[in-house]
This record gives structure tokens, C-alpha cells and sequence, in this order.
């Protein structure tokens, strides 16, 4: 059955007013999942409408290939730990600038419009880049290789020379229509997104997944262009605009801006005068001391960070949370944008561990009220809670918006060691005379509290 | 499509795409990267149409590649990000959760 041409315009249309429903019920967490929902019900009806809409041969193969696609994702995406999800992220959309690039690839044989070629050789640059790009995300988050930034002498002057290549080669694809020019291309996209990522550090990696999530979306816009379907230009301009717009968000939230955190350096430049205070001394504190600072406090505001994510200690994080509340105890999470593996990250770990999102606090919300708690407890976080960020100009974080724990009558870390944060700063907080510090690794830590807390 | 039309289309829906995130609390920021990273698996209608158009084994191979990957990027980018909006709960709905393990934790201080 081929539909009229109009009605598949029609289903089209319907697909994308279903994606930007689906963009717009993702900003309250009440209409976040049917907004999901109806984002999937859009692309559901898409791909209805290209089946139905033309002459397609090869039509068992097809849907064997997308038989096969769902029987991979679909497991993986159901069973994946929550702490992984950047990583599963990242893949899903290296997979999906890949798709894009191989689309384009393949176009290239019809295309004799040097502007349609265009729109190609951008759609093969671009998902190339987000495919080796995320794929090298996928590495890191994955502990596969270093977190480290990977720097070596000369990456800079190798990257403009592989991008003048493939500035080179675009042109020659434009002009000459050559599919050998063009899989060059897409190879030097991949050395392109290969290089971009090396030099990223681990803390900044889930930047660079929502950059390259815009990336793809595009890449999928040009090669909308390309097959004149209107469907993709309208989600992969949607997924490009509003991936633009969330890169740049969670960069403010960290201080940062987006072309400093692709060079590997932070804006301040170096970080200076970190070292000369680490002999001083800190009042180290037991479990059963910081059980009872807890349990008869009034007020408690917990701000968990990348250290609780990485020991996995969320659900004993909100177990400490209802033994506090069921001594009458008022707790909150203070979640600073930035905490956890990915922007927005910590707030899907404790969803998990069943912390009602109204106990989520956001920085903005829960800053004014730190004056009002007795107890502030600081989990596996550093960089987000360093007043240095907002008293010494010098310093690398210098600007980025903090959690004021200060405020609070009594601070007490959470830490592994007195190594300092991501940033490499000392913090000066651990010196005060309201601070205590509770060494080992978070998951432990808060089980030995909440031991402590049941006793009491 | 000519190609003035596409534009238009193009430049709207940046606008639309910057207006629809512009508020969006931080909160939800992980599931709406993920979301729209979902979104972008669209993509699987480009890759069924040039792979309903190919003749050569070859184009036919990397087109299904193309499909099997998109696949991936679509029907995994909406579970997980269904699976992770799924655990968001509201405050009444878990105050009964927390009743009950406040007994238990009772119980457990009787012994």
C-alpha cells in the first residue's frame, strides 16, 4: 500500500509535534514520562508512515535490521545500573551519528547538487566526529582507559592539520562527487572526534556527551536535507538546538565555559597556591560522632557528590535519610547541578534509591536555607561546596556557583582522603572550627553513621 | 521541497528547539539529554530509505548497518530514558514506602 504523498506529510508532522511535546513534558518531572511516551508513540508513527508511504524494496531485511537493532538495545537499556547510564548514553548517540554518517555516505551517488553534496559532506564530518567522539566518552566512563586527560606534544597542530584534511577533502567531495574522497572524510571525522575527547578530563566528560548529543541531532538535520524529508531536519534541528542550549546550561553550572573544557584547561588558567596549606590540621571525627551530631539535630541538609556516585553508596545515603526522618529529623538533598557522573545525575541515583523528588533540592532553593540547618553533610563532594569559589579571585573555579554548607552550624566531610577535588584545590572549609571529617569510602562511611544513628 | 521552504522549517524549529529547553531545571537534565539523544535515532527513517532504495549487495549491507544502528539509538534512547523518569516519585506516593520502613527499622531496634 503506498500512501498520497500528503498524508505522509501529515504523519510527518504529527511525528514532530510529538517531538517537541515530548522536548517541553521533559521539564517537570510530573510530565517528564509521558512526555517520553509521546516522543516514542512520534517516531512509532514516522516509521509507520515511511513503510507505508514508498515503494521500498528489500523490506524483510529492513525489518530484520530493526529487529536486530531493538533485540540489542532494548536489554541493555532495561538492565543498565543507573551509575551507568552517561556511558550507555554516550553510545546510543555515537550510534546514532554513525547511522547518520553511513545515510549520507550512501546518498552521495544521487546527489549531483553541489549544495545537496554539501549537506552531506557536513552530515559525514559531523557524525563521524560524534561517533569516535562518544566512543572514546564510552571509554573513559567505562573506565576502559585513563580518566585522565590524555594530552601529547603537538595534538593541537595534529588536530588543525587533520581538520584542514577534512576541510580539503569536503571540497573535493563537493566538487568531484568521488565516494573515495568521501570515505576518507569519514575517516578523518573519526580521527577528528578521536582527538577532541583525548584531552577531556574525566569530571568534564558529561559536557562533552551532551555536546556531541548535539552533534548528532545536526548531523541528522543535514541529512534531512540530503533526502529533502522534512521529519529529520525539524528532531535533529530540535535535538541540536536544545543540545546546544543544555551544553551551555550545565557549563555555567560548573564555571566553565565549553571551549575551555575542550582544550582541557580551566578558564583561570593555572592552579596556583594549591599545595602550600595541606599540612594543616583538620578535626577527624568517628561514625558514632557524627551519628549523634545527625540524630539530634533538628535540620539536616545531606549534599551528596561525584565521590557517593563512584562508591555507590545512594540507597545508603536515603536509608540514612529515613532513619534521620523517622527521629523527627528534617532532611533535605542539596543537589548541585554538576553532582554526580553526568549533570543531573545525582537526582537519577537517589530517584532510584525511592527519594521523593520533592526532597531534591536545587541550588538556587536550598542555598537561602543552610542558615536554618544545624548539620550539613557533605558526601563524596568537594569542588561544589569550596568557598574558594567565590572569595579568591585567583582560583581555577573562581565563579562557579557553590552549595554555601558554610552557612550551616555544623559541616561535616565525607571523604576519602585529604586529597584535593577534580579542580586540584585545596579547600579551605575543612579548616574551619564548625568542620569535622570522616575518612573512608562514602558507601561505608554512611553505613557505619547509620548503624550509629540506629543505636542511639 | 524547495529549498527556501527547508530553511524556514530550519530556523523555526532552532527557535523552537531553544525556547523548549530554555527553563528546564537541572533536575531533569540527565533525562532530557537523554530524551533528546532519543530523538536524534529519527535518523532510522533516513537509513530505512536509502535501504529500501538499494540495488547493490553493498549499499544494501552498510544501509542495514545504518538501520541496526539507529535501531539501537531510538528504541534504547526512549527505554532508558522511560526507566530512569519511571524512578522520579512524588512525595505522597513514597511517604507510605517511608512508613513502612519506618516499622521495620522499629522492629529492628526492639530486638
Amino acid at each position: 500500500m503506498i500512501l498520497d504523498p500528503v498524508w505522509t506529510s501529515l504523519l510527518y508532522l504529527a511525528a514532530a509535534v510529538c517531538f517537541i511535546l515530548a522536548l517541553r513534558g521533559l521539564n517537570s518531572p510530573r510530565t517528564a514520562r509521558r512526555g517520553n511516551l509521546i516522543g516514542a508513540l512520534g517516531a512509532l508513527i514516522a516509521v509507520v508512515a515511511v513503510f507505508l508511504s514508498s515503494r521500498l524494496e528489500n523490506v524483510p531485511w529492513i525489518l530484520g535490521a530493526i529487529a536486530v537493532g531493538s533485540a540489542v538495545a532494548a536489554p541493555v537499556a532495561r538492565r543498565v545500573k543507573m551509575t551507568q547510564m552517561p556511558q550507555l548514553v554516550a553510545l546510543f548517540n555515537g550510534v546514532g551519528g554513525g547511522a547518520a554518517a553511513l545515510v549520507a555516505l550512501l546518498e552521495l551517488s544521487h546527489a549531483q547538487d553541489p549544495w545537496v553534496r554539501l549537506a552531506i559532506v557536513f552530515t559525514l564530518l559531523v557524525g563521524a566526529v560524534s561517533f569516535a567522539g562518544s566512543g572514546v566518552t564510552f571509554a573513559k566512563l567505562q573506565e576502559l582507559m585513563t580518566t585522565r586527560p590524555v594530552v601529547f606534544p603537538g595534538l593541537p597542530a595534529v588536530m588543525t592539520a587533520v581538520l584542514l584534511a577534512a576541510v580539503a577533502a569536503g571540497v573535493a567531495v563537493i566538487l568531484t562527487g568521488s565516494p573515495a574522497l568521501a570515505v576518507l572524510l569519514l575517516v578523518l571525522g573519526l580521527v577528528a572526534g578521536i582527538l577532541l575527547v583525548l584531552p577531556v578530563g574525566g569530571a568534564d566528560v558529561p559536557i562533552v556527551i551532551s555536546l556531541l548529543n548535539a552533534f548528532t541531532g545536526l548531523a541528522v538535520a543535514a541529512s534531512g536535507l540530503v533526502l529533502g524529508n522534512v521529519l529529520l531536519v525539524v528532531a535533529g534541528t530540535l535535538v541540536g538546538a536544545s543540545g546546544t542550549i543544555l551544553t551551555r546550561a550545565m557549563a555555567a553550572a560548573m564555571g566553565r565555559s565549553v571551549a575551555g573544557i575542550l582544550f582541557g584547561a580551566f578558564r583561570g588558567g593555572s592552579t596556583a597556591g594549591s599545595t602550600a596549606v595541606s599540612e594543616r590540621p583538620v578535626r577527624s571525627s568517628t561514625a558514632e560522632d557524627v551519628a549523634v551530631l545527625l540524630g539530634y539535630a533538628q535540620r539536616v541538609i545531606i549534599v551528596p557528590g561525584y565521590g557517593l556516585a563512584v562508591a555507590q553508596g545512594q540507597h545508603t545515603a536515603a536509608e540514612l535519610a529515613l532513619a534521620l526522618e523517622a527521629r523527627g529529623i528534617d532532611v533535605d538533598f542539596a543537589i548541585h547541578p554538576v553532582a554526580g557522573r553526568m549533570p543531573g545525575h545525582m537526582n537519577v541515583l537517589l530517584a532510584e534509591a525511592n527519594v521523593p523528588y520533592e526532597a531534591l533540592k536545587e541550588m538556587g532553593e536550598i542555598n537561602p536555607e543552610f542558615k536554618t540547618a544545624d548539620v550539613a553533610l557533605v558526601v563524596g563532594a568537594n569542588d561544589v561546596v569550596n568557598p574558594a569559589a567565590k572569595t579568591s579571585s585567583g582560583s581555577p573555579i573562581y565563579g562557579m556557583p557553590i552549595l554555601e554548607v558554610a552557612d550551616a552550624r555544623q559541616v561535616v566531610f565525607l571523604k576519602r582522603s585529604m586529597r584535593p577535588g577534580f579542580a586540584g584545590i585545596e579547600n579551605e572549609l575543612l579548616y574551619e572550627p564548625q568542620t569535622s571529617l570522616l575518612f573512608g569510602d562514602a558507601k561505608d562511611s554512611l553505613a557505619q553513621v547509620l548503624g550509629a544513628v540506629k543505636t542511639l | 521541497m524547495d529549498g527556501i521552504s527547508l530553511l524556514t522549517i530550519t530556523v523555526l524549529a532552532v527557535f523552537v528547539g531553544f525556547e523548549v529547553v530554555s527553563k528546564v531545571s537541572s533536575t531533569l537534565h540527565t533525562p532530557l539529554m537523554s530524551g533528546a539523544n532519543a530523538i536524534h535515532g529519527i535518523i532510522l527513517v533516513g537509513a530505512i530509505i536509502v535501504a529500501g532504495q538499494a540495488a547493490d549487495p553493498w549499499v544494501l549491507a552498510v544501509a542495514l548497518l545504518a538501520v541496526v544502528l539507529a535501531t539501537a539509538n531510538l528504541v534504547g534512547g526512549f527505554v532508558v530514558t522511560d526507566r530512569m523518569l519511571h524512578m522520579f516519585h512524588a512525595r505522597k506516593e513514597v511517604g507510605r514506602k517511608a512508613a513502612g520502613t519506618k516499622e521495620t527499622t522499629g522492629k529492628m531496634e526492639g530486638k
